[in-house]
């Protein structure tokens, strides 16, 4: 148990870091792949199947691809090394402090265990229960995260959307992002 | 015929037994494992072959014909030839995501294979709750590996040719997805094992209970092969690789053993996704008429698939090519709104399961009609037929 | 330490490193991608709870995390077709070159 657990962390873990320092941008975006495919497995580990499937499916094959065609599409002449921001260090330090604190209230805390005999087995996970507990209890989330999806899917497609050609006459709005 | 149809499976218990019990889990993955890793690769020699004698005689000339009796050597000379040609890895692309990415193409295509059910008890990975969940998150992971090759390659013509295979891929996922949906939704499990058994039942007396013969299974069973056809960049959707338009698309920069994967991951994805529709649409292994069962299942499965690969030899011999932005609007303004109208006339068929079987048909078709017929009649009014003038 | 604690010091460690991706790069899609690591990291915390904790009522974790992959695909769309449209029209991605509505 121990040795793949052991594994898919360093999997997660180190993909995770690389994602977050690796100078080349596509690479980043890769590694984010990696990283959650580790999830994914770590996802299955604990057996929610259904629930790692649907992390490749949505993460790996729809927003990891997403992340590396924008990517692309953002290229410009300037290289394609990332250079860290302008104070580092600080960001680096309150995400330090927040793994300590997290670390100390995990290891300390008391969490309500469920009794060593349960633990042992996980929890069946249906997807015919599921799917009834979506549409009867939780129909209401369930309809509003549709709306959420479209309103996302109309809202980046118009975004995204060539800008009209301006207007050679018309010079109201400035140039420039600095004000 | 009982011992035949389950001859491959008496086999594989009667080697695991002469086996220590601590290792039985270990060999049986490892049998099954070996077998589909032998039978299909097999399949696909025969199958380029096959299509490259048919193109032929499609086009009025013999084909391939120097090499064994009637040229069915052609894919040992190819094997050979693709084995031994130099690796040329460009020198400015990247060396490690340009190594990597035909093992992401090739893996999950094999990787598919594990949940399709080829005969009676013989599917390598039975996954009682999520089999069919499992065969499209493998395709999805084709994608990564599709815009890693197009981006490692450095070139300008390998990067198109990669985004514009990733959004054929992206747009024609959806069809394949909502018309698979039908499936699961009339049969109740998302178990590819499961659906084909719900096939067996013989719907008034002589129709098969294959979901071919139902209105929202045909309508399901022809957008499905459509998108089937688009996601594994076959022609008349296979602009992103055609020779003729962009070189070779994402794989322009690769020689050797790696193009040769990348030509077997693109038909094992084939074969994976024709052994799904039929799984799904055809009855899987099941016979079409019950005085045939004798015959056993596996053959039955492969008769099919084979039938369905001459139609796309077919469909490849036949038909122009879609230029990109006909690919596109035929997925979203057509393949879509119609899966949709599809998901709706399952649900009918669902609700109506008293009447008659003639009257369900009846609604069926005529609901999938009304749109189908506006759409034609849409296509028809937004693209008039051109009109020539000639210099005399 | 019982396997809850290792999963959730997983969960903390990556939402850590996602954290400090956030705040320290100057792409702004590179911030993004920190963005979902901590996305991921509160869905491995919600399912280590669902298999180890006490579960009076089951399915309730695999419910919410599919929500949190559905909320966090279309957030991440919106923002990258916010971050394209920022580089079509001023020609940078660089999150401090961003700044026309600082006050």
């Amino acid at each position: 148990m121990t040795l793949t657990f052991a594994l898919l962390a360093g999997l997660v873990l180190g993909g995770a870091f690389a994602a977050v320092t690796c100078r080349n941008r596509v690479h980043a975006g890769l590694f984010l792949a990696a990283c959650l495919v580790g999830l994914a497995l770590v996802f299955l580990r604990l057996g929610a199947e259904f629930l790692g499937f649907i992390q490749i499916l949505v993460y790996v094959g729809a927003v990891a691809v997403l992340i590396v065609f924008a990517i692309l599409l953002t290229r410009d002449a300037e290289s394609p090394r990332d250079r860290l921001a302008n104070a580092p260090a600080s960001g680096i330090l309150i995400a330090l402090a927040l793994f300590a604190l997290l670390a100390w209230a995990i290891s300390t805390g008391k969490f309500p265990a469920a009794p060593a005999e349960t633990a042992a087995v996980a929890p069946a996970l249906s997807v015919k229960a599921l799917g009834d507990r979506l549409f009867r209890e939780y129909v209401l989330p369930l309809q509003a995260v549709g709306l959420l999806l479209t309103a996302a899917l109309i809202g980046a497609a118009v975004i995204a959307l060539p800008a009209p050609k301006p207007d050679p006459l018309d010079d109201s709005d400035a140039s420039g992002p600095a004000s | 015929m009982e011992s035949l149809d389950q001859i491959f499976v008496t086999a594989k218990h009667a080697v695991l037994g002469l086996l220590p019990a601590a290792w039985q889990p270990w060999a049986s993955a490892v049998i099954s494992v070996g077998a589909i890793l032998a039978v299909f690769p097999l399949l696909f020699a025969l199958t380029t072959v096959v299509e490259r004698k048919a193109l032929g005689r499609m086009q009025n000339r013999p084909g391939p014909n120097r090499v064994g009796p009637f040229g069915f050597l052609q894919f040992a000379a190819d094997g050979i030839k693709s084995l031994t040609k130099e690796d040329i890895v460009p020198r400015a692309a990247d060396p490690i995501v340009h190594f990597l990415a035909p093992l992401v193409v090739v893996i999950p295509p094999v990787l598919a294979f594990a949940v399709l059910p080829v005969g009676r008890h013989m599917v390598a990975l039975d996954l009682p709750e999520t089999g069919l969940l499992f065969f499209l998150m493998v395709g999805t992971a084709v994608e990564l590996g599709v815009f890693m090759a197009g981006w490692s390659s450095h070139n300008k013509y390998s990067l198109l040719g990669a985004m514009r295979a990733l959004a054929q891929l992206l747009s024609y996922e959806i069809p394949l997805i909502l018309s698979a949906i039908t499936v699961v939704m009339l049969s109740g499990s998302l178990s590819l094992v499961t659906l084909v058994e719900r096939q067996a039942e013989v719907h008034g007396g002589f129709l098969l209970g294959w979901n071919l013969f139902t209105p929202w299974g045909l309508a399901g069973a022809l957008l499905f092969f459509t998108a089937a056809v688009a996601e594994a960049n076959r022609s008349p959707f296979d602009l992103p690789e055609a020779e003729s338009e962009i070189v070779a698309g994402y794989f322009t920069e690769y020689s050797g053993f790696k193009f040769a994967l990348f030509f077997l991951g693109e038909y094992l994805g084939l074969f994976a996704i024709s052994g799904l529709g039929i799984t799904l649409f055809l009855g899987g292994w099941l016979p079409p008429f019950s005085f045939l069962g004798w015959v056993p299942s596996w053959i039955w499965f492969f008769a099919k698939l084979g039938a369905l690969m001459m139609v796309f030899i077919w469909l490849r011999g036949t038909l122009p090519r879609l230029r990109m932005d006909q690919l596109m609007q035929f997925a979203w303004q057509f393949l879509l709104p119609m899966s949709l109208v599809n998901l709706f006339v399952a649900g009918l068929w669902h609700f109506t399961a008293s009447w008659p079987l003639l009257a369900r048909w009846l609604l069926g078709a005529a609901v999938l009609a009304v749109p189908w017929m506006l759409y034609a009649r849409g296509f028809a009014a937004r693209h008039p037929r051109r009109t020539y003038r000639y210099v005399t | 330490m019982s396997p809850l604690h290792l999963h959730l010091l997983l969960a903390a460690a990556l939402f850590a490193i996602g954290l400090a991706g956030a705040l320290t790069r100057r792409h702004a899609i590179l911030v993004l991608i920190g963005i979902e690591l901590m996305l991921n990291a509160a869905n491995l915390n919600l399912l280590a709870f669902w298999r180890y904790g006490p579960n009076p009522e089951p399915l309730n974790g695999p419910i919410f995390a599919l929500f949190t992959i559905a909320i966090a695909a279309a957030e991440a769309a919106v923002g990258l077709a916010l971050i394209i449209a920022i580089h079509r029209r001023y020609r940078t991605t660089r999150v401090e070159d961003i700044r026309r509505l600082r006050g």
